[in-house]
């Protein structure tokens, strides 16, 4: 079934050449919202690479994940600036809220928490992004609401 | 968008404006030249900066709180998206130009305030707070008591020529970019110069290479141009993941025409027909800026065949990267276009002479490349007539961290950083002290308060032992614990470590190992354990020189750079840590130790509930004391403390 959906974006690389993995990649996971074993798979037998060396890519950038990310996807900002305003002060509030540890997705798949290198709002940090929400100039005590209210929020 | 007069406007900007090699236009072409740049409107136009410093700050409810006002009382009113002027701390910005009078720029409008502030600009007056300033230009009339936006503090000391449209006009309009002088270098380019000639003005210009290693970008150029191949590439490097440095991101968003015509003269210079933009993944909205700015550029015949009739062709092509911040280096930036690994490759040889597919390639940084319309425009002698002996032109620097205005701004390389901290950023905020600038990102140094004098160019940092990087500057007070940063930067650079060579992958393990042994709390351990913990610290200076000598690429080489310089500077510092278990500033949690004053301290109980490790002891209604050996130093009895009565040491 993954792999029937997938055809459309095979389309699109006609040219089997190793240069055209990683769009390849980016391509499949905006779609899907991971990689997958099959996934892979089917990619090295298309672009003719073996699977570990896709695994190597893969693995190596930190843009390709192999989970899906929650419903709410909760980005912490931590360059240097927000680093600078206790960032991670922030991080540890929303790890004990959602109960999650960053990199991870919560129990029912409804939040996801990530550390960002930097996110280039450095004059208004810290920065914290909920999906496409951005939330700047965070107090404390004010990021444990937010998070709070999208929880009760039921879709 | 443009008003009555839209039709044939690619025919008017091409043929008339264009092709017009003197500068000097006919009364008509002005005059609808003046109405394209919107210097003369005939209806209230509203501008509003919504690049990603723009958004996170809350443009886009301003925006449509815009939207709104304007549907319900000026309904003819024009709206203009346009780029971040570099004012990013005061954003949302937002401009507003009523017929016949100059444009007045305005500074944290929020949603809220959009209503009252167009009201009263529709009823020609203004209230005095929130007004940046406003642009003069002949034939319109002022706004009373409003200084012009040249004498703003933070505009006072720029130069803007990279930044010239930045906030001025919209990113996604070629009419505006060709409208104001674009486009019309590589006009003069494709038609009039071979090659080599290009290479010779750019070199002659003494353009240095703004991506941090300073190389020359005409010497850059040449080498390709001279190398025999079949296809050659331009890259244009757009992997800006400094954390703290928003330059590329910046130039990008307000100005995307200006690179695009950079990268199209460059490639022309060295003989490709190729050229591929890196952009770093997490930046969303300068991908879509760029993808539409191609789109138009290929529209009006500036990119494909047959260019203006040269016999010229060029593609242009945007490739996300994937996220690594070791492929800011060009040769992991070429390894990670060819689809493998983003692993560094030793030099030489050269990119320039054997790069992406074997092939000659220039990798430019986007500041570079933007510099070259206004070279070829204005002559290279015009642009080595700003700077210094050693480095010309202007420089783009982002500001960030503890300084009281934090964005983006351009200056002319040599001036010294004391006037940009604190003339235009307007020195440290909340009036502490300052206690540091860090430049240069995760790989630069910390410059301490005594050099404040040093000028802004290449060799003036060398002597100090700094080095300019992307030009990202983090502005630290009094309140910023050096040993902490220290450990902040070696995490990132720990972290990015491609691992291909050995001291770089576990050198930075060890040195992270060792810093994170500084600030770790001792806890119930005996002396010999904490002698064997503090073991590293003495060899921590000897392990930066090994890693800096014997890394294979500019990541490891320059990863002991903020360790050194702060132990260099702040050596106190550390000896603070390390013999008396101190953290001054406070950042290093684990070594706080909190009291409580007992004479603040009414006893209402809540920090002992709160504490996690029952280290707080006391009756209701009595003064509570904290165990040391069981505290922490989590700090969370210290917030939720109502009478002040915790402090640290």
């Amino acid at each position: 079934m993954v792999i029937q959906l997938m055809d459309h974006i095979f389309e699109k690389y006609s040219v089997r050449k190793p240069e055209n993995l990683i769009p390849l990649l980016q391509e499949i996971q905006r779609e899907k919202g991971c990689l997958t074993d099959e996934i892979i798979e089917k990619v090295s037998v298309f672009l003719n690479i073996p699977t570990n060396k896709i695994y190597g890519v893969a693995t190596f950038y930190d843009q390709f994940r192999f989970r899906v990310r929650g419903q709410y996807h909760i980005q912490v900002c931590r360059g240097t600036s927000c680093y600078l305003c206790s960032s991670s002060y922030y991080l540890k509030e929303i790890e004990k809220v959602l109960k999650v540890k960053s990199g991870s997705v919560s129990r029912d798949r409804k939040f996801s928490l990530e550390i960002v290198s930097c996110m280039g709002g450095c004059s208004h940090s810290p920065v914290i992004r909920i999906n496409d929400t951005f939330y700047s100039n965070i107090r404390p005590g004010e990021i444990a609401g937010i998070i709070k209210a999208l929880k009760e929020k039921t879709v | 968008m443009q008003g009555p007069d839209n039709t044939g406007i690619r025919e008017f900007l091409i043929e008339k404006v264009i092709k017009n090699y003197s500068g000097i236009f006919d009364q008509q072409t002005s005059e609808r030249l003046t109405r394209i740049r919107r210097e003369k409107v005939t209806v209230p136009v509203i501008y509003i900066a919504t690049g990603t410093c723009g958004v996170i700050a809350g443009a886009l409810q301003t925006l449509a709180a815009i939207r709104k006002f304007v549907l319900e009382n000026k309904p003819e009113s024009e709206i203009v998206e346009t780029g971040c002027n570099g004012f990013c701390s005061n954003e949302p910005l937002v401009d507003v130009q009523l017929p016949g009078k100059t444009r007045l720029s305005f500074h944290n409008i929020t949603a809220d305030k959009v209503e009252d502030l167009l009201n009263s600009i529709f009823h020609h007056s203004i209230q005095g707070e929130n007004v940046t300033g406003q642009y003069r230009f002949p034939g319109l009339e002022e706004w009373p008591n409003i200084r012009a936006i040249e004498q703003h503090p933070w505009f006072l000391h720029q130069r803007r020529h990279i930044l010239k449209n930045a906030g001025i006009i919209s990113p996604f309009s070629i009419e505006d970019y060709i409208a104001r002088g674009g486009y019309k270098s590589l006009y003069k380019t494709v038609l009039n110069y071979p090659a080599d000639k290009i290479c010779e003005i750019v070199d002659q210009s003494e353009l240095r290479g703004r991506g941090g290693g300073g190389f020359p970008t005409g010497k850059k150029w040449k080498l390709a141009l001279d190398t025999a191949g079949d296809r050659k590439y331009l890259i244009c490097n757009a992997d800006e993941s400094d954390p703290g440095a928003f330059i590329d991101r910046a130039i990008i968003e307000s100005d995307p025409h200006r690179l695009i015509e950079g990268i199209a003269i460059a490639s022309y210079a060295i003989g490709a027909n190729n050229a591929i933009i890196y952009v770093r993944s997490d930046y969303e909205k300068p991908l879509s800026v760029l993808e539409n700015a191609i789109l138009q550029a290929k529209e009006f015949g500036f990119l494909g065949e047959n260019i203006f009739g040269s016999g010229f062709k060029l593609t242009i092509r945007v490739k996300p990267g994937a996220g690594a911040f070791v492929c800011g280096e060009e040769t992991a930036l070429i390894a990670s276009l060819e689809g493998s690994r983003g692993l560094p490759a030793s030099k030489p040889p050269y990119p320039a002479e054997k790069g992406l597919f074997g092939e000659p390639t220039v990798v430019n940084n986007v500041e570079t490349l933007a510099n070259v319309p206004g070279i070829l425009e204005n002559g290279p002698s015009w642009f080595k007539s700003i700077g210094t002996k050693t480095s010309k032109g202007t420089k783009v620097f982002s500001v960030s961290g503890r300084s009281a205005h934090t964005g983006f701004f351009e200056v002319p390389m040599g001036i010294s950083l004391s006037v940009m901290i604190n003339q235009i950023a307007g020195g440290v905020k909340n009036e502490k002290a300052l206690k540091a600038v860090q430049l240069g990102g995760p790989s630069g140094v910390c410059i301490p308060p005594k050099d404040m004098e040093t000028l802004m160019d290449f060799e003036s940092l060398e002597e100090i032992g700094a080095r300019m990087g992307m030009g990202g500057l983090i502005i630290l007070d009094e309140t910023c614990c050096m040993v902490n940063l220290s450990k902040y930067y070696m995490e990132f650079l720990q972290n990015e470590s491609c691992g291909k060579c050995i001291p770089c992958r576990e050198g930075t393990r060890k040195m992270l190992d060792i810093l994170e042994a500084i600030i770790r709390r001792p806890k119930e351990e005996t002396s010999h354990e904490t002698l064997e913990r503090f073991k590293g610290v003495v060899q921590l200076e000897n392990l930066a020189r090994v890693i800096r000598d014997t890394s294979l690429c500019g990541l490891g080489q320059n990863a002991p750079n903020p360790v050194l310089s702060s132990l260099k500077w702040f050596r106190e510092e550390f000896e603070e840590h390390i013999f008396d278990r101190r953290c001054a500033a406070g950042m290093c949690h684990d070594l706080r130790t909190f009291i409580i004053e007992v004479d603040m301290c009414n006893g209402c109980n809540v920090c002992q509930k709160k504490c996690p490790e029952n280290a707080i002891i006391g009756s209701v209604k009595m003064p509570h004391f904290i165990i040391e050996s069981r505290c922490t130093g989590c700090g969370i009895c210290f917030d939720v403390c109502k009478f002040s009565a915790i402090y640290f040491k």
